[in-house]
């Protein structure tokens, strides 16, 4: 496997200090290079947290993360995050924002060499002639795309998407997608992108890792989505594999992702608030 | 703006009546308007003249006083603006060194004077310091705050691209802090203004509070109004300057 998650699991201290809560448990799966996994979960099922700790912006409470066969420790250009809230510069221009990680991820370019690239994917991203704009300026659709562009043109070796278009409305945010589908198609990077949106995750993804419910939520399953590709959504929704798919997940996060954390329920009243140890 | 004019009007009449029949020449009670613009005129009209050490030009006093700003300003700047970046990034360093500076920031940059003149042996240098003191802690005050609240968002990001500590000090945490450091500065650069004044007629020679007590001693309180509203209006032109410059760094999320 290109990316391992080994066995994450991550607490955090409860209000009374001496026992810890568990958010998830031995979370393990991999991801084969360039391809396409999202995980998909109730809010507060931890998700999130093990996005960032995949990019290093969290530590695991135990357990690691092994990218081409080295432990990942830290933050890395080789990993980069398109957040939820875009996290975009407010006193940087579109151009500058995408042009600082460029900058930081090929540090011998020359200058010219840096403007080609930043205004190269500037334009993938349809931002041709917004370069001088803040992102104050900008609707949330259009920050996101600079977010993509940020992204994509520091050519990390893996992509990670934290609930990239929750924040943008829903006509947006299907051109987005299918945007983002064209740019992972040409470019092929290898992805972990999270969101509770099963329709996104059907039309991006090659499997949907689901999660149960939080606290002391766990893996539950790994489902492949075999539908062709490209996609766009007019060509998947008439094709019964995502009509299939599309009820199995919601079945899953309607129901079984509670009854699963219910069964576990007598087990984790013992194990999730467990006295601090360490 | 014309509010503003008809009240300048009426302070000009009542500051006439106040002067009454007095203000007519040198040490006849409170000069007016009309004797202080004249002085004004003559000041100005040569202003950088310099004959001997007790009679300079206007300008050449202004200049000196300026030029100790700067200096003394632009040192307690760079060292706020550090200090309080290191203060804002780390809660422990904040907590070891607050108190400190809490006990420190009440005291009137004055009081610093008789220690700098024996330490150093030069009163200009003293006055220099003096300002130093007086414009340190605003500055460093709201730079600490601002680096503080810096959003975790900007600095996550300057993680995942392994920015390295200039890059990250120049391109992420100055222009994020910026508005608060300005606010800060803009704080700082007025309390300079009025401390050089004091500074200056402690230690003589030179500058526009050395120009105010020296026609305290000729009795020109035709000078010595002229000279108060200068240093005020000098006051404004250096707040507006800063002002200018927070427009500049100012962004909106």
């Amino acid at each position: 496997m290109y990316l391992q998650i080994d066995h994450v699991s991550k607490f955090f201290p409860a209000p009374d200090g001496r026992h810890r809560v568990c958010v998830f448990r031995d979370v393990a799966f991999g991801i084969e290079r360039g391809e396409f996994l999202t995980m998909v979960g109730h809010s507060g099922c931890g998700k999130s947290t093990l996005l960032n700790i995949v990019a290093g912006l969290e530590t695991a409470s135990s357990g690691g993360v092994v990218l081409e066969g080295r432990e990942v420790r830290g933050a890395g250009r080789d990993r980069m995050v398109v957040f939820q809230n875009f996290s975009l510069m407010p006193w940087l221009s579109v151009f500058q924002n995408v042009r600082l990680a460029v900058r930081a991820a090929f540090p011998d370019w020359s200058r010219a060499q840096v403007r080609e690239w930043t205004q190269r994917y500037v334009e993938m991203v349809g931002l041709a002639g917004a370069e001088a704009k803040r992102p104050a300026a900008l609707s949330g659709g259009m920050r996101q795309r600079v977010g993509l562009a940020r992204a994509f043109s520091t050519e990390p070796k893996v992509l990670l998407l934290d609930e990239p278009f929750a924040q943008i409305d829903a006509l947006t945010r299907g051109v987005i997608q299918e945007e983002l589908v064209r740019m992972w198609t040409a470019m092929r990077n290898t992805v972990f992108m999270v969101t509770h949106d099963v329709d996104e995750a059907i039309l991006l993804s090659d499997r949907i890792a689901l999660m149960t419910n939080g606290p002391d939520a766990r893996l539950a399953e790994i489902v492949e989505v075999k539908l062709p590709r490209p996609r766009s959504r007019a060509s998947i929704i008439d094709d019964p594999e995502y009509g299939r798919l599309r009820s199995h997940i919601i079945h899953f996060l309607v129901e079984r992702s509670r009854l699963i954390q219910e069964e576990q329920g007598r087990e984790a009243s013992v194990l999730a608030r467990e006295p601090v140890t360490t | 703006m014309v509010y503003g004019l008809v009240l300048l009007g009426l302070l000009l009449g009542l500051w006439q009546s106040a002067a009454g029949a007095g203000g007519k020449g040198k040490g006849d009670g409170i000069p007016g308007p009309a004797v202080v613009a004249r002085t004004a005129w003559t000041m100005l009209s040569d202003p950088f003249y310099d004959r001997g050490p007790n009679d300079k030009g206007f300008g050449l006093q202004l200049a000196s006083s300026l030029g100790r700003l700067a200096s003394g300003y632009l040192a307690a700047s760079v060292v706020a603006i550090l200090l309080g970046v290191a203060l804002g990034s780390s809660p422990t360093l904040f907590r070891a060194v607050n108190p400190f500076i809490q006990v420190l920031k009440p005291i009137s940059p004055l009081a610093w004077m008789p220690l700098f003149l024996y330490t150093i042996k030069n009163s200009g240098q003293a006055a220099v310091l003096v300002i130093f003191m007086s414009s340190l802690w605003p500055t460093l005050a709201n730079t600490a705050f601002g680096v503080a609240s810096i959003r975790r968002d900007y600095l996550n990001v300057a993680r995942l691209l392994q920015l390295s500590w200039p890059r990250r000090f120049v391109q992420v945490i100055l222009p994020a802090a910026a508005p608060a450091i300005l606010a800060g500065l803009r704080i700082s650069i007025g309390s300079a203004w009025v401390a050089i004044v004091a500074a200056e007629m402690l230690i003589g020679g030179t500058g526009v509070g050395y120009f105010v007590w020296n026609e305290w001693n000729n009795l020109a309180l035709d000078s010595v109004l002229f000279a108060i509203l200068a240093i005020g209006l000098v006051g404004v032109v250096l707040d507006l300057g800063l002002g200018r410059v927070a427009r500049l760094v100012a962004y909106s999320e």
